[in-house]
């Protein structure tokens, strides 16, 4: 009870009911919405293998993501020698673009990555993999002294450099990607289930009052559109930046 | 103050004190972020007025910059719904 309007808790805007199947393996509305995810994902891989020279639907769009993928992430960040990880990237980037973009479609209004479940999943993936990269080509003893002892530094300054250097690695980089993903979605899902709440209860009260939050409703909407891009940007370019930091110590 | 307190049923308390409680911490986990981003892109936009040709590679290390950085506010925002009373 806020100001005399009764906003939902949280598990009751985030937790569905299972539709069917039992215990661990039951399927609700946020694991269907992730199935459709994938079946997008799948499509556009499909049109990408298209062969017409122009373009057109479902292939441009493959086409121009694929574009965008590799000249605004892998060659910005990991040069054309990242060229090969851009099929991972691309995967990534459209996943979690369409998981995030149910939160703002009528009738799902629920993004999938606002459970951490996806997003705890998908960082476990990207620090497998930049920790198997780094391992693989630079030998587990010198990939772990590379990152222990930075070049250049006075040697005391190890003392302090050292752990929070690990800690960075091992713990807080897959953590603070998982949970900023998760944090954004949930966030701007409380926040347009909070404006909607609002909008309901003055609209029952003074259909005028109503005007002003359903306008920042709308509002906030478009903003949603832009954190699901963002955030899906966000956690492509930082799994690429650290694939490049494994294969390459220290520049 | 401390006469009301005690009459208080003490349920009740810690549900205030986990509210405040959840308050205080998003609100302490937000101060620091926010300075951080408003210098990070406060910086960004004076490197892209000076040098508009090396706007895209500016744009792209300022996302980094406030993926990094927002980081701490969301670890906050997270931390207040995992207090409980």
């Amino acid at each position: 009870m806020i100001l005399g309007l009764e906003f939902p808790p949280i598990s009751h805007v985030t937790e569905w009911p299972a539709i069917f199947g039992e215990g661990a393996f039951s399927v609700n509305k946020v694991v269907l919405l992730m199935w459709a995810s994938v079946l997008i994902v799948v499509i556009l891989y499909a049109a990408g293998r298209g062969q017409k020279p122009v373009p057109t639907g479902a292939q441009n769009v493959a086409e121009t993501s694929i574009e965008f993928i590799e000249d605004q992430i892998v060659l910005q960040t990991m040069g054309p020698e990242g060229l090969r990880f851009t099929p991972f990237l691309l995967t990534l980037f459209t996943f979690i673009l369409t998981c995030n973009l149910w939160g703002l479609i009528p009738g799902a209004q629920m993004p999938v990555n606002a459970r951490i479940a996806l997003p705890m999943f998908m960082a476990l993936l990207v620090y497998v993999i930049y920790n198997a990269v780094g391992i693989i080509r630079h030998g587990p003893i010198k990939y772990l002294k590379d990152i222990m002892f930075i070049p250049g530094v006075p040697w005391p300054m190890y003392i302090l450099l050292t752990p929070i250097e690990l800690i960075t690695r091992f713990i807080t980089q897959p953590l603070s990607l998982a949970v900023r993903l998760f944090a954004n979605l949930l966030a701007g899902h409380l926040l347009l289930v909070s404006f909607a709440v609002i909008t309901q209860a003055l609209f029952e009260t003074t259909v005028v009052g109503a005007a002003l939050p359903f306008t920042l409703l709308v509002f906030l909407s478009g903003f949603e559109l832009l954190v699901a891009f963002l955030q899906a940007y966000i956690f492509t370019i930082l799994a690429a930046v650290y694939i490049d930091a494994a294969m390459h110590p220290q520049h | 103050m401390l006469h009301l307190l005690a009459e208080q049923d003490p349920g009740e308390l810690v549900e205030g004190l986990t509210a405040v409680g959840r308050g205080i911490v998003y609100g302490g986990a937000a101060i620091g972020p926010g300075i951080g981003i408003g210098l990070v892109v406060g910086n960004a936009i004076s490197a892209m007025a000076r040098q508009p040709e090396a706007a895209g590679m500016v744009r792209t290390t300022m996302f980094l910059g406030i993926a990094f950085t927002e980081a701490l506010a969301l670890f906050g925002f997270v931390l207040a719904f995992i207090i409980s009373g």
